[in-house]
């Protein structure tokens, strides 16, 4: 037999069609059959009259919000300096910034939760603050990575240009470096804010009781309600898809 | 590739032939498998060193080396003369068992709360317990010579339509729902009232469980503080009260104790305690002990109470699944036979070393286990006292003990008649009681908006 190239593609093809499609095709017909397995949209406008989902929803989006914004404010500075640094080497800086942030994030949250407790004598008192300051740590590296990866193969002549033509420090920042970054800022928070609005994780170490979606989807399972727990899963799949095809709109401009 | 046929070919005959010399008693041909799942952590695994090894004062030495899953196969085997294989496997709570089941996997015997066996005896998915299960003349039936008395009672007295639990169920571990406490904190009076958890004294210092039953359960006692005042309460009937009057009284309980709330978790509170950082927390008996043991070796005491109001009495059981055992009488003997052998009385006190929980079996005739309890709690200091739970074990039990296991370990363990007598079991919620309470829950976990509060 002639090997063929796209030969190659055969396990993630298995891969992709056992472990994603599948699961996938299980999800939307819960979603969309009630409980007697008959097709109904009810489940999908029951998300929207209810009040309690909706603030679930605009929770999640809110922590997500917050955490995206802060990981950006935080990592852009850093890659910045990691990407001009004069050292020869950058990925050993990279590494050395990242590597630390690769470790388990259950055992480094564990292990900030008792750096919280510490300082803030109670951590009960300030389940927000605490949420996101957990965010921010586990999300981190995957916002510095495609900022790095972007500012450290800017085209430095382009600055020059900017710097000769008299561009302040001020107006070549917003005018050339950070529309030239904008891929990178675009697939960081692609990166940071999707997972940031399911990862009820870090609010259930760090003792934040208040449901987010992921959260929420788990409470439906539990009590055996996979139809309106599915429900939910499809409609951050339709935001997902929502901010991907507004992330390719905002990277295009 | 014919290669690795061959290898394949061959390393299968060599498996098979070492099977075949390990024999030892004449066996049929074929093995038996029995599916097995099981709550985490919720068997004795062995492992045990030497220095553990439990002395009986009537010279019986106990000691888990091997998993009580591999002996019971061993144990099998030279009794019945063949073979089983024991697949076993874990899981996280009873829903993800009932999702599980649901999604298609299959078991054979399997071990939920007596509020999940009641789910699956409505939904007709249980094999029954054979006629002789309950023969106690048979030589090998440790379970019904040995479970106790009343709580089997106890069990008997949970029906779905005609039928009880003890048609389809086998007691495995029982316990109370109460409050873990730090006496050096909080009075024992306070830590013995579900009312702890509202009490603005102990702010963001206490922890109620992330779970809907059994924090409902905490809220309605609240809820129902008069009816349950009154002399000689329906414990019963006040604790299963699931009308929406009632739900809608408890989401502000629940909304209240939240607020007041260090944490609300499944197992993270145990280390909470130890480390000071909760003073009280509702937990179940068995974990309560885990807590209490686990603070002992920091120097730390911890309490357990059982709050006055009343409080929840909950079963462990092994039910065997109908469509798991699908008419084989080979298989259903097999999985009963792991229910008695477990039930024996030197598994029994493995597994109460090993789990923390409390046996559903007291041993019958057999004082072994008895004598245990003495082996572990027993003190023969000027101050000791005499703490009896005859009640349970059906013939005379006194414990002499150090006053402290009054309020500790052992109360935790084996709790006094009277504190059993205002626990009640909470049933399977109906359908329709199933969702009030879930929204319940998600109304008091989700988010609200400044302008609806």
């Amino acid at each position: 037999m002639k090997f063929k190239r796209s030969a190659l593609s055969i396990p993630y093809v298995i891969f992709l069609i056992v472990f994603v499609m599948a699961p996938l095709a299980v999800v939307l017909i819960f979603a969309f059959t009630n409980g007697s397995g008959h097709f109904t949209l009810g489940n999908f406008f029951g998300f929207f009259k209810s009040s309690r989902t909706i603030a679930t929803l605009v929770y999640s989006l809110f922590v997500a919000f917050v955490t995206t914004v802060i990981c950006l404010l935080i990592a852009y500075p850093t890659a910045m300096a990691l990407a001009r640094s004069g050292f020869k080497r950058k990925n050993i800086l990279l590494i050395l910034a990242i590597v630390p942030m690769w470790i388990n994030f259950t055992l480094r949250i564990t292990a900030m939760k008792e750096v919280l407790d510490a300082i803030e004598g109670n951590l009960a008192y300030y389940p927000f603050l605490n949420t996101i300051i957990g965010q921010v740590y586990d999300f981190l590296p995957f916002m510095i990575l495609p900022l790095f990866n972007v500012l450290d193969e800017m085209d430095m002549s382009l600055l020059e240009a900017g710097r000769d033509l008299g561009a302040s420090r001020h107006s070549l920042f917003r005018s050339v470096i950070l529309p030239l970054s904008m891929p990178g800022i675009m697939s960081g928070i692609t990166m940071v804010f999707l997972p940031a609005m399911t990862n009820y994780v870090v609010l259930d170490m760090l003792y934040n009781s208040t449901y987010i979606m992921g959260s929420l989807i788990g409470s439906y399972f539990n009590a055996y309600d996979w139809h309106n727990g599915s429900m939910i899963s499809t409609i951050l799949l339709l935001l997902i898809v929502l901010f991907t095809m507004l992330e390719k709109k905002g990277a295009k401009r | 590739m014919k290669k690795i046929i061959a290898l394949l070919a061959v390393s299968v005959l060599i498996l098979s032939g070492c099977g075949a010399t390990d024999e030892t008693a004449p066996v049929s041909d074929d093995v038996i498998t029995l599916r097995i799942a099981n709550s985490e952590e919720y068997i004795d695994e062995g492992g045990w060193d030497a220095d553990e090894t439990i002395e009986l004062e009537d010279g019986q030495k106990i000691r888990g080396v091997d998993s009580l899953v591999s002996d019971y196969e061993k144990w099998y085997q030279e009794k019945y003369g063949k073979r089983v294989r024991v697949l076993y496997s874990t899981y996280g709570t009873n829903e993800d068992l009932y999702n599980q089941m649901t999604l298609g996997n299959s078991f054979d015997l399997v071990c939920p709360s007596e509020y999940m066996i009641m789910k699956l005896m409505r939904e007709k998915k249980l094999e029954p317990l054979s006629d002789d299960f309950y023969d106690k003349s048979q030589i090998y039936n440790y379970y019904a010579k040995g479970v106790s008395p009343y709580i089997y009672r106890r069990m008997r007295s949970l029906t779905e339509g005609t039928e009880t639990l003890t048609d389809y169920a086998a007691g495995y571990m029982w316990g109370t729902l109460g409050t873990v406490y730090n006496p050096s904190v909080v009075s024992e009076k306070d830590a013995s009232s579900f009312q702890i958890y509202l009490n603005q004294k102990y702010r963001k210092r206490i922890t109620i469980k992330d779970s809907v039953r059994d924090t409902y359960f905490a809220g309605l006692a609240i809820a129902k503080e008069k009816d349950l005042a009154v002399p000689d309460p329906d414990y019963a009937a006040i604790l299963n009260d699931t009308s929406q009057d009632t739900v809608d009284k408890v989401q502000d309980i629940i909304t209240d104790m939240r607020e007041n709330a260090y944490s609300m978790e499944t197992d993270t509170a145990k280390q909470d305690l130890v480390t000071q950082k909760a003073d009280a927390s509702l937990q179940w008996s068995g974990d309560g002990v885990f807590s209490m043991d686990q603070a002992d070796e920091v120097g730390l005491k911890l309490c357990y109470a059982v709050p006055e109001e009343g409080s929840n009495l909950w079963f462990d059981g092994w039910v065997m699944m109908k469509n798991g055992i699908n008419g084989d009488a080979d298989k259903k003997q097999a999985a009963e036979a792991f229910i008695n052998y477990i039930s024996r009385p030197d598994s029994v006190i493995r597994n109460m070393y090993y789990i923390g929980y409390t046996s559903a079996i007291t041993g019958g005739d057999d004082d072994s286990i008895l004598e245990y309890l003495k082996y572990t709690y027993g003190s023969d200091e000027d101050d000791a006292v005499d703490y009896d739970v005859s009640y349970l074990f059906d013939k005379k039990a006194v414990i002499r003990t150090s006053p402290d296991q009054l309020k500790r370990q052992l109360y935790a363990q084996y709790p006094t008649e009277d504190v059993l007598s205002r626990c009640a079991v909470m049933k399977c919620f109906s359908d329709s009681a199933n969702r009030r309470i879930s929204q319940m829950w998600t109304n008091v976990r989700c988010y609200r908006f400044p302008w609806e509060r």
